[in-house]
């Protein structure tokens, strides 16, 4: 994919014309209402006074892409990084749309792989314009000119000019068809662990999340929602609560009431205050052990979709030495962001504003013109600092919700759902069932592989006609298709099983569960064949160098042979996903109790061209992290229809006490930039549970770890 | 009227006897740097000072504050405890996403007003009620030592 088709070129540069933007802060989390065409689009903005604001295709939600995205930008714009503003994209899918998903849209660590070109194109050629326009002024021709820091200097006579001094006459001018880029080796920014544009404000409590939106005449709203997702309200008893000091109003939609107050308190007490009747619908009988019945039956009934299929693959399982097989299942997951989900919506006759923050501001744009009647282009949406994504905000039910209330009222309304709601209202990870089968030789080499996945598709809630039947949904099978493995045989298929809980993507997407099976199951033949899990991967992967470095790396970064006491154990895992190599080893010991203590993290990533390496090393640590402390503690599980987990007392999360030391290295490359945010995600659970097998040998095939499994009496 | 001392100001509010510190701050005096996470004091994100004392404001009804000195992180950055904790989050690139760090640097800023250099077991007693879905647990130690250091 080229630069060239997926950006505009009209719309490299709006120069010239000063752009107002409210307050100074370097990173803003809004897209400030902006005077003039400028405010239209463009990824470069000079304004007359030399003030320079680069627009960020992507949002920020922690994974520091306002700081890459800027990088790209600036290196080829030659302004450092310290000079600019970065502002969020307004929705608008011809200027900012993902080239990766086609879609305006911050996910699946596409940002800098989809972006790597075009924003370094959009720099350059903000830059050559700039350069032109200095080099007109001056009379000279272009090529005696060079630029530094935001300024063009003519050498040989010493003259300078200031970015924003030759904007307005720069914008003017043609967009260079081919800009020229600099080669890696004239990288001053790109490479460099540069400071992080966006925490300055988020250390002293003035950083903009979406919750933080304080408009004029704003009220804020408490929830209740059907306990039961596909339940309706019958009806509502409102006396008790509107007579509550500070409730102004109390609203309805088919399956929530608000309760509107001057302050979120009385709108709480409002919610406390209600007496609501459901119609629970068709779930209300859902139970957890009812969903994996219904699973297991697809599984066992199911047409599979085959997604692979390379060798004789029945033939080598009927000669194979050793057949194994196994069955590994995987919980529903809820997000559980820092930040719960909120809105703030206001909606006039003429307009409708939007203050969110989301990963696709696209389609949140697009539900609230449908729901309010109003045109797509009278719909603003304002979006902002993310306090986590991991895939939450990806989806837009919580928006529309948001705009259906704030339809029946003339205000700015906001919205913010209580943490139970936040957890119980999710779109949550995909529950999973795996079965695998595989044939070693006599030598114990694997000779045959199979896996078979049954689970429903998150894509049916991504597109507009749903997904049809039949259609393989890849992501289901993404992380076991495309192992780093040279198997002689392999299939990999599919049997789609959408269970009655809506579904979303979540830190990592298919890779999460996938590779958790893969690597699993290839820990267990290599046990199976008495051989060393890293020598036994080795032998796999002549064909795929990179893979192999990075396995190598942690092997010895980790002390792969060195002893450990016993009950503790150490388990490796591999991938390539998101055009990225990594390979982990964790370290744990199991208490006789069945207790897991977490011991050193070791990581070893190829990520191709690092465009920042200290957010790399973040990405692998919080990403390695997030995973394990998904592995380690959660499943959402459901009882009468309802979700039995609601905060973190009972959804609970890794905390600093439990958290290892953790050591990233990261292999030099010059390939293309691959993707980080779920890398270190999905590494994870696999590395955990072949070293509580290590440690144990008790091998993990459920998630999250049942730690009775792991408890051993002292005197068995 | 509550009465409340908030960054060296003193306040008087309008608001129902069991209001939380954390709403009043956020609804009602338009300090929105204290976070909303839980509302039942498990993740610390809403972690103010109160005579120097971490406390969780989601639960803490300002009513009982009386005379008291809260402290937010609009302010942390008066104190030299609080000072130094800022600058070692930004130099060591603590945050990601940000929203639990106002919480983190409060709990942070108290211990090393107490404990001028805390040990690894110290510093996870005192941060262990501050959730980071992040997970920046490993720079959040790394710059409490730093800033204890300085």
């Amino acid at each position: 994919m080229t630069g060239r088709m997926s950006i505009s070129r009209r719309e490299l540069i709006v120069g010239g014309l000063v752009v107002a933007f409210a307050g100074s802060a370097r990173a803003r989390a809004a897209t400030a209402d902006a005077t003039g065409p400028s405010a239209l689009g463009g990824f470069v903005r000079i304004s007359r006074d030399g003030r320079i604001s680069l627009v960020m295709p992507s949002v920020e939600m922690g994974q520091g892409i306002y700081t890459a995205e800027a990088a790209l930008l600036a290196e080829e714009l030659d302004v450092r990084l310290d000079q600019i503003e970065a502002i969020a994209a307004a929705p608008d899918a011809s200027l900012y749309a993902q080239p990766l998903f086609k879609t305006q849209m911050t996910g699946g660590s596409t940002s800098i792989r989809g972006f790597w070109t075009p924003l370094r194109e959009a720099g350059a050629a903000a830059r050559s314009m700039l350069v032109a326009a200095a080099a007109q002024t001056w009379g000279v021709h272009p090529d005696e000119c060079s630029t530094k820091d935001g300024t063009i200097l003519h050498s040989s006579t010493g003259r300078v000019l200031g970015y924003g001094d030759v904007a307005e006459s720069a914008a003017t001018l043609p967009i260079p068809e081919d800009p020229k880029l600099k080669l890696p080796g004239e990288f001053k920014i790109i490479g460099k662990s540069q400071r992080r544009i966006d925490t300055p404000s988020k250390v002293n409590g003035s950083a903009v999340y979406g919750i933080d939106v304080a408009v004029d005449g704003m009220k804020i709203a408490a929830v209740v929602i059907s306990p039961v997702d596909g339940g309706k309200l019958k009806s509502v008893d409102e006396t008790d609560a509107r007579k509550i000091p500070g409730v102004i109003d109390v609203l309805h939609i088919d399956d929530a009431v608000a309760v509107v107050g001057e302050h979120y308190w009385a709108a709480r007490a409002g919610i406390e205050a209600l007496n609501v009747d459901w119609d629970l619908g068709p779930n209300a009988k859902l139970t957890t052990a009812s969903i994996r019945a219904e699973v297991a039956k697809a599984a066992d009934d199911g047409t599979p979709l085959n997604a692979l299929e390379r060798g004789d693959v029945e033939a080598r399982l009927k000669s194979a030495a050793k057949r194994l097989t196994a069955e590994y299942e995987l919980p529903f997951l809820a997000h559980a962001t820092m930040e719960p989900i909120n809105t703030t919506v206001h909606i006039r006759p003429d307009g409708c504003d939007i203050w969110v923050g989301t990963q696709t501001p696209v389609v949140a744009q697009k539900h609230a013109a449908r729901i309010t009647g109003l045109p797509l282009d009278k719909v603003t949406l304002h979006n902002h600092l993310i306090g986590g994504g991991f895939g939450r905000r990806l989806q837009a039910d919580t928006i529309e919700q948001a705009v259906r209330f704030a339809k029946q009222v003339p205000y700015p309304l906001k919205i913010i759902w209580m943490r139970e709601q936040d957890i119980r209202h999710d779109r949550f990870r995909p529950c999973y069932l795996d079965r695998l089968a595989a044939g070693l030789d006599e030598q114990g080499r694997l000779s045959v592989w199979t896996h078979r996945t049954t689970s429903g598709t998150v894509r049916r809630y991504f597109d507009e006609d749903g997904w049809p039947e039949g259609k393989l949904d890849k992501d289901a099978v993404d992380g076991a298709w495309d192992s780093p493995y040279a198997f002689p045989a392999i299939r990999v298929d599919w049997i789609r099983h959408d269970p009655p809980v809506k579904l979303n993507w979540w830190r990592g997407v298919g890779p999460t569960h996938n590779v958790f099976v893969v690597e699993s199951f290839l820990d267990e033949l290599a046990h199976a064949a008495g051989q060393d899990p890293i020598a036994y991967r080795r032998a796999l992967l002549d064909a795929n160098p990179r893979a192999m470095a990075v396995l190598n790396k942690v092997a010895d970064a980790a002390g792969w042979n060195r002893p450990l006491q016993p009950r503790s154990g150490r388990g490796v895992s591999l991938h390539q996903n998101f055009g990225t190599y990594a390979a982990v080893v964790v370290e744990v010991a199991v208490a006789l109790s069945g207790e897991i203590s977490l011991g050193k993290i070791v990581a070893a990533v190829d990520c191709g061209i690092q465009v920042n390496p200290d957010i790399i090393r973040a990405q692998i640590e919080g990403g390695v992290l997030f995973g394990l402390s998904a592995a380690l503690f959660n499943g959402i599980t459901f009882s009468d229809g309802r979700v039995e987990q609601g905060n973190f007392n009972d959804y609970r999360q890794l905390r600093i006490n439990e958290t290892p030391p953790i050591e990233v290295h990261l292999l030099e490359s010059s390939e293309k930039p691959g993707g980080l945010g779920e890398v270190g995600t999905v590494s994870a659970a696999p590395a955990l549970g072949n070293a509580i097998f290590a440690a144990t040998g008790v091998r993990v095939r459920r998630l999250p770890i049942d730690r009775s499994l792991l408890s051993k009496r002292e005197n068995s | 009227m509550i009465s409340l001392n908030i960054n060296g100001r003193d306040f008087a509010v309008q608001a129902p006897d069991d209001m939380p510190l954390l709403w009043v701050l956020r609804d009602l005096l338009n300090l929105k740097g204290t976070k909303f996470g839980c509302g039942i004091a498990q993740c610390g994100a809403c972690t103010v000072h109160v005579d120097g004392r971490p406390v969780r404001s989601c639960m803490l009804p300002a009513a009982s504050i009386g005379s008291r000195k809260v402290t937010t992180i609009e302010a942390i950055g008066q104190t030299e405890s609080g000072r130094r904790i800022q600058q070692a989050w930004l130099e060591l690139e603590v945050v990601q996403c940000g929203y639990c760090q106002s919480g983190q640097i409060m709990s942070a800023a108290a211990l090393i007003e107490r404990n001028p250099a805390p040990d690894d077991a110290e510093i996870d007693a005192a941060m262990a009620g501050n959730i980071c879905r992040c997970a920046t647990y490993a720079r959040i130690r790394a710059a409490i030592k730093s800033a204890s250091r300085r």
